[in-house]
């Protein structure tokens, strides 16, 4: 992937997107192997669209705050199978909190990571395990929601659609519900630098209900790009929660899209709390397409150095009886900036809509920069919407109070850093990940966080 | 124990203090009283190291040593508590984690080791019986959504926990039922010892019959222009502040007069 700078800047626009879609005709034999006509389907589609996209341009309103293009417009190495890498996990993660009992499910370098069994199914019916497996194993179902929830033409995703390759695949059938969570791993380890984009799929049938844990690593201190998708279809009155933990070192950039669908009577709730990363997008949209729905969504970002952490929502009120609500909080230390732009669409008939969003920074030095802008497009008369975006300092009345008790002055900027990062870690709802997660947000604002131990993974 | 000598302290270019003298020895008690906005909180909060008073001219020495030259929670350590008139509302730091922190800072500080979660517990649990506050607000975020009376009896409930050498106490009484009142004063007088000291700030006379003062001082305009016993504060709650203003104000004027 040479970049020849001889063209014009309109071509260079579309250079990275066509570099891409090349590497794709290139290798089409093995993306397309043999796979289901539907998947084939869906990566030409894919593929043909991306090369007449551009990469969002510096100026694009959607992305006005964090400038990917440079970042794909890489020479990293992609795999497009799985290069082995063998590795004890357990010798890797510590876990202090014995009492997180979850199903593990590990991704290295964006393929599903499991020397014997790829698809585990429960006793009940659930399925879950590698979504490449699903595929070959349970076409039919994945047919019914593959790239059926992408509401954007964002090209980032048109290309973890072209060129996914493995993620993780979750099936709960009608009424069933997971017995514990589920836990995520993405892991980063690699001996050069290298891109990802894994794709996960989990389909909630009607009345069903699962919580995910999601925690994303990187191993060693190798450049690294991420461009995942995932896309939850939650059907009428199932319950979805997904607790998202992002731990990438200051050389690692990631994007992130998830794409939430909910039918009527479905409550969903995430939460993404980013403790480290060096360029971290998060995109999340949510569609609200059955009456009373609940969506709760909820992120937490600390950040210092250079570090930069973009969160984009898209709550899409499409029905109306629906209740939503988002809380953004970003702890901004150094030179750090963190962003939030949510958009809250209430459309025509969405009547008795209820939407709210708040959004607050702490600064904690005058070099760090928060960006707030919340977007309301309401189409309907019937509708409750606030937002509210604060950007702020330590409370100098506080901080005296606490070191009039004689708590010294560092220690009491942290539990105000802590109290303020708490209202999101409260949220919790897996006491002993909302416990675990607190410690580590403590860890971290105390600037004491290692990568060895900092996974809430269940290992023994 | 405490000496200030010609304190002046201003902000943003006001002087509000202008030349404080004021000696409290240990086992003593004593009232400051004086009109509203004449810089009683503003010579509390000096006392207690806040910094966004300008001090231009003076000094204060506590034990024998410079008093300003320490941070607030140096001075916490040493002995010192403030009662704030307006306890501030913290959402989000527990009370629990909070007083803990706040206990184990003062022990570490004397060499000792931290209190353990259960003897932590005990000592709260004594503290609270004895300033009989509720014991739900200790579950609560630092004076999160307390009533007015509710802080107040936090500060105390504070105090017992930290046993100061000197306690500055800024209105705790406003705002307090009789029977708080009575609690709270009694808490003040439980932790009283010969080598503790109290300067209680207050407007009403009614807190001095259970909290007896040695002195009484008038605070005005910056100074002390007036210093007696408890009977004082009598005169005071008769006659209100006009005369002493207005003696101090002559006496400014180079007269010497008793009204
Ligand atoms: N941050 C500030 N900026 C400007 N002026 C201030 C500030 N803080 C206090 N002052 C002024 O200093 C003066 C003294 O205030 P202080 O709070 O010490 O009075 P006080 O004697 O405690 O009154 P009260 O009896 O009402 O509690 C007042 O005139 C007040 O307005
Ligand atoms: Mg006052």
């Amino acid at each position: 992937m040479v970049r020849t700078l001889r063209f014009n800047r309109e071509i260079m626009d579309t250079l990275s997107t066509q570099q891409y879609s090349d590497l794709f005709l290139k290798h089409k034999d093995i993306f397309l192997g043999d796979e289901p006509k539907f998947l084939q389907e869906i990566r030409i589609k894919a593929a043909e669209k991306l090369s007449t996209q551009s990469f969002p341009a510096k100026k694009n309103e959607l992305y006005k705050y964090t400038f990917l293009e440079p970042y794909f417009n890489n020479g990293f190495k992609k795999n497009i199978i799985p290069k082995p890498i063998t590795f004890d996990i357990c010798d890797m993660f510590r876990c202090d909190v014995p009492t997180l009992d979850t199903h593990l499910a590990i991704v290295l370098n964006g393929f599903y990571y499991d020397t014997k069994k790829l698809l585990i199914t429960l006793p009940n019916g659930i399925i879950y395990g590698s979504l490449a497996e699903a595929i070959k194993q349970y076409p039919a179902l994945v047919e019914a929601h593959l790239s059926k929830y992408i509401t954007t033409d964002d090209s980032y995703v048109t290309l973890n659609s072209a060129m996914a390759r493995d993620g993780v695949f979750l099936y709960v059938p009608k009424n069933k519900s997971l017995d514990k969570p589920i836990q995520i791993i993405n892991i980063l380890l690699a001996d050069e630098e290298l891109m990802v984009q894994p794709r996960n799929l989990f389909i909630m049938e009607q009345g069903s209900s699962a919580k995910i844990v999601i925690c994303d690593h990187t191993l060693n201190d190798n450049k690294y790009l991420t461009n995942s998708a995932t896309e939850v279809y939650v059907a009428s009155d199932a319950n979805f929660e997904c607790f998202r933990m992002q731990n990438e070192h200051n050389e690692a950039v990631q994007v992130s899209h998830t794409f939430i669908h909910q039918e009527a009577g479905s409550n969903v709730r995430t939460n993404n709390v980013t403790l480290h990363g060096g360029v971290v997008r998060n995109n999340l949209y949510v569609n609200l397409a059955g009456e009373h729905c609940e969506n709760t969504s909820l992120g937490l970002f600390l950040t210092d150095g250079t570090q930069q952490v973009d969160n984009y929502t898209f709550i899409d009120h499409a029905t109306p009886n629906c209740n939503s609500n988002q809380l953004y909080k970003g702890i901004l230390d150094n030179k750090s900036t963190g962003s939030f732009t949510g958009k809250i669409m209430v459309r025509k008939d969405a009547q008795k809509t209820m939407a709210y969003q708040r959004n607050s920074n702490l600064l904690l030095t005058s070099d760090a920069h928060a960006n707030a802008k919340p977007q309301l497009e309401i189409y309907a008369d019937d509708v409750k919407c606030t937002h509210g975006a604060t950007i702020g300092q330590i409370d100098e009345n506080a901080l005296f109070y606490l070191r009039s008790r004689g708590i010294s002055e560092r220690e009491s900027r942290l539990l105000l850093m802590y109290a303020f990062a708490f209202e999101v870690i409260k949220q919790i709802q897996v006491e002993p990940l909302q416990i675990r997660i607190g410690d580590l947000v403590e860890k971290r604002l105390r600037g004491e966080l290692s990568r060895c131990n900092n996974c809430a993974m269940y290992c023994k | 124990m405490l000496k200030i000598t010609n304190l002046r302290t201003s902000i943003n270019g006001k002087e509000i203090l202008k030349g404080i003298d004021l000696e409290v020895k240990a086992g003593e008690v004593h009232a400051i009283m004086g009109p509203n906005g004449s810089g009683k909180s503003t010579l509390a909060s000096v006392l207690a190291g806040r910094d966004i008073y300008e001090v231009t001219e003076g000094t204060v020495e506590y034990e024998g040593e410079d008093l300003l030259d320490l941070t607030p929670e140096v001075r916490a350590r040493k002995g010192i508590f403030l009662g704030f008139q307006y306890p501030i509302e913290i959402p989000g730091v527990s009370m629990a984690s909070f007083l803990r922190t706040a206990v184990n800072e003062h022990r570490k500080f004397k060499a000792l080791a931290p209190l353990s979660a259960s003897d932590f517990l005990k000592i709260m649990r004594e503290k609270k019986e004895m300033v009989e506050i509720d014991s739900n607000l200790t579950n609560r975020s630092v004076n999160e959504g307390f009533s007015g009376g509710e802080k107040k009896k936090n500060e105390i409930f504070q105090m017992a926990l930290l046993e100061p050498k000197l306690a500055i106490l800024d209105e705790t009484d406003s705002g307090l039922d009789i029977d708080a009142l009575r609690i709270v004063a009694n808490g003040v007088n439980k932790l009283k010892t010969a080598e503790n000291a109290t300067i209680v700030i207050t407007h009403y006379q009614r807190l001095l019959d259970y909290i007896v003062p040695d002195f009484v001082h008038v605070l005005y305009n910056g100074r002390i222009v007036k210093t007696g016993t408890k009977e004082l504060a009598f005169e005071l709650e008769e006659r209100g502040y006009d005369w002493i203003k207005k003696e101090s104000d002559l006496k400014l004027n180079g007269e010497d007069v008793k009204i």
